[in-house]
């Protein structure tokens, strides 16, 4: 019993990392805009489908596909602010885009249905075959390798926004929207590259759900409703929050699997949301009282 | 603190006064008796509908055309129930799917409790099915409603999983995946769909009813002050907790009727049917399609978009296509009718013939014409939501 919870914990985490990739985007898109990008999901398993095409088709490795899926969804993400979301009038915005982005992913969805039917696919690779032995269970590679891509790319975000010009731009926007814009900064480049920065990460996020899920392209509504339970629940905007909350929601959702019933673990996972929200209604990390209606 | 409540804080100061004095004056029912002649018009396309609506199953006898009929009049009640809260509170809630599957479960099991015959009897149920899905309502709403804006949303989704687990997972009450068999009506094929289609009007008719009674009401006001801003709302004496809530359940109540008739009419519900993700996105979007906040808006957009849908399924055969076509549409709609349908095309209207009149009107360089231009459009989508009460 308790290998089995220990197992269970180390499966949360490593699968609560690639988690909180695909979350990051999400966070970082509502952190500067204030806009929840319901196509978020479905961009995680258009991320997949790049990376199958790519393996399929040319025989590039997913882990090596990434240096192309990543700048492809990143311009994606720059042409759906462009084209959708910088039009919108500021009255309602936060209506307007969960709309937007909702028909946005309902056409990424009916073109990947098009090109890809419904049937489920999986990615190839040695590394999600194959297991590695430690401390007396059995990880697949691609768990771990995931896990470290994650690591990498949220590490490489944390330095983009911590220690570039741009990192400070839309970090400051992500403060103060009026005040950003009152000291100079372009808050149109900012949403610009902010949306492609999250939707870009999310190929690498797609990539490994890809790789440790069978998919199509009705992937996207469980993934997009567990995005949004985690970003909430680490305080929306928050970067390191969606970190926390992914590997914390994760981990309580397996054990729970273990020592009571598989049947609820997914209802823990919602649950966990509910009990927080009652005592933070800001969640884990969320600002205090913020963008107060 | 951010420039999307920056502008609508512009927009604030300007549109309540406007807003509040048109509506504010009719509450008491002095005015209702000089009905300008807009609103005469109101009376007389809401009773043409009415006709048309009653007439229906009489000319359309195929039940192709009754079933999709049916359906566009859940919708019509379950976006109208999903507007007089989100429309009018301004809380936009994407988990009305739990109260559509409460009233659902209730029926089947009350209806197996006391081994209930198929027939009229069990509509009886209906009324008590909502019921039921207010009741589930209070602790969810008290839950959720301690969260604002986008955590709200958050959290009337993650409420929608729960209960769709939930569904699943509490096999006593709800038979788990195996789903549960309702009483089979014995009436014929020819007149079967009828039944069911005057029971989804009766449910559309309350809904409305209650939308546009709502509306007109002090509660009505109550709503679209916390809509417009909450804390300023509660500073000046609206009990905004109380009121969110009641018309949190009062919605509930409507969908879980939605709920009970469409598990009777399938016959047997299974937990994906009852709790369905599409179901809380539809009738979200068919009240921003229409008009948020509008009467009409949420009954123009089921009209429209139900009838589309179901007609889309079945001619296009490829899944993708048509739901590449859905999307468009919405984006095409977004784009050209922001406020949707209903105030969009007044704000045009009014546009046009502002226009016509600078043009014709050979005194079309009076000095106050310009600022009835300026101002019209700013103004036209909240004010004519808010001040003209039956629209």
């Amino acid at each position: 019993m308790s290998t089995q919870i220990a197992k269970a914990i180390v499966d949360g985490i490593l699968t609560g990392g690639v988690y909180a990739l695909m979350a990051a985007g999400l966070t970082l898109i509502f952190g500067v805009m204030e806009i929840i990008n319901i196509a978020q999901g479905i961009l995680v398993v258009l991320g997949a489908y790049l990376s199958y095409v790519l393996q399929v088709h040319l025989g590039i490795d997913p882990f090596i596909g990434l240096f192309f899926t990543i700048p492809i969804m990143f311009l994606l993400g720059v042409g759906i602010e462009w084209v959708f979301i910088r039009r919108l009038r500021p009255q309602n915005r936060t209506a307007l885009s969960i709309l937007v982005t909702f028909a946005v992913a309902i056409v990424i969805e009916g073109l990947l249905t098009l090109f890809f039917s419904a049937d489920l696919r999986t990615l190839n690779a040695w590394y999600i075959d194959e297991s590695v032995h430690v401390f007396g269970f059995y990880l697949p590679y691609i768990y771990l390798f995931g896990f470290g891509l994650a690591v990498v790319l949220l590490g490489a975000l944390y330095l983009f926004l911590y220690r570039t010009r741009t990192g400070f731009s839309i970090r400051a926007s992500v403060q103060n929207r009026t005040g950003a814009e009152l000291i100079g900064i372009d808050i149109n480049r900012v949403s610009a590259i902010t949306f492609g920065i999250g939707v870009g990460v999310t190929a690498a996020g797609g990539m490994v759900f890809g790789a440790t899920n069978s998919f199509n392209p009705n992937s996207g509504y469980d993934l997009i409703s567990r995005l949004l339970v985690i970003v909430v629940l680490g305080g929306l905007g928050s970067v390191g929050g969606a970190l926390i909350a992914a590997v914390a929601a994760i981990v309580i959702e397996d054990v729970t699997a273990v020592v009571w019933s598989p049947v609820w673990a997914s209802t823990m996972f919602f649950g966990v949301l509910i009990l927080v929200l009652l005592i933070r209604p800001n969640g884990l990390f969320g600002q205090q009282a913020a963008r107060a209606q | 603190m951010s420039t999307p409540s920056a502008p609508s804080s512009e927009q604030n100061p300007g549109k309540s006064p406007s807003s509040a004095s048109p509506t504010a004056q009719p509450v008491p029912g002095a005015s209702a008796r000089v009905l300008p002649s807009g609103r005469k018009a109101q009376w007389v396309v809401t009773g043409a509908a009415l006709v048309v609506a009653l007439a229906f199953p009489l000319i359309f006898s195929n039940p192709a055309t009754t079933s999709v009929a049916m359906f566009t009049l859940l919708f019509v009640a379950a976006s109208s129930a999903w507007n007089m809260f989100s429309g009018y509170s301004g809380y936009t809630a994407l988990g009305q799917a739990v109260f559509f599957g409460s009233g659902a479960y209730f029926l089947a099991n009350v209806a197996n409790l006391w081994h209930m015959q198929g027939g009229v009897g069990v509509f009886a149920l209906v009324p008590l099915a909502g019921l039921f899905a207010g009741l589930v309502a209070v602790p969810v709403g008290w839950i959720s409603l301690r969260t604002r804006r986008h955590t709200f949303v958050v959290i009337t989704i993650a409420f929608f999983f729960i209960f769709q687990l939930l569904a699943y997972n509490l096999t006593g009450l709800t038979n788990g995946s195996a789903g549960m068999q309702l009483p089979i009506p014995p009436w014929l094929a020819a007149t079967y769909n009828t039944y069911f289609y005057f029971a989804a009007l009766g449910v559309a008719i309350i809904a409305v009813a209650l939308s546009w009674a709502v509306r007109r009401s002090r509660f009505g006001l109550e709503l679209f002050a916390i809509r417009d801003d909450e804390d300023r709302a509660r500073g000046l004496g609206v009990r905004t907790g109380q009121v969110k809530l009641s018309a949190f359940v009062l919605s509930a109540v409507v969908t879980g009727m939605c709920g009970a008739v469409y598990a009777y009419y399938l016959g047997s519900i299974y937990p994906p049917f009852a709790f369905e993700a599409i179901f809380d996105v539809t009738i979200a979007l068919m009240g921003f399609f229409g008009g948020l906040g509008t009467v009409s808006g949420p009954v123009i957009g089921a009209l429209i978009l139900e009838p589309l849908q179901q007609y889309l399924n079945l001619q296009v055969t490829s899944g993708g296509v048509a739901l590449i076509l859905f999307g468009v549409l919405f984006l095409l709609v977004i784009r050209y009718l922001p406020q949707g349908i209903i105030p969009s095309s007044a704000e045009i209207l009014r546009n046009v013939r502002a226009r016509r009149a600078e043009q014709g009107g050979p005194r079309a360089s009076q000095p106050d014409q310009p600022t009835v231009h300026v101002t019209g459009p700013e103004e036209t989508p909240e004010s004519t939501t808010l001040g003209e009460v039956g629209k």
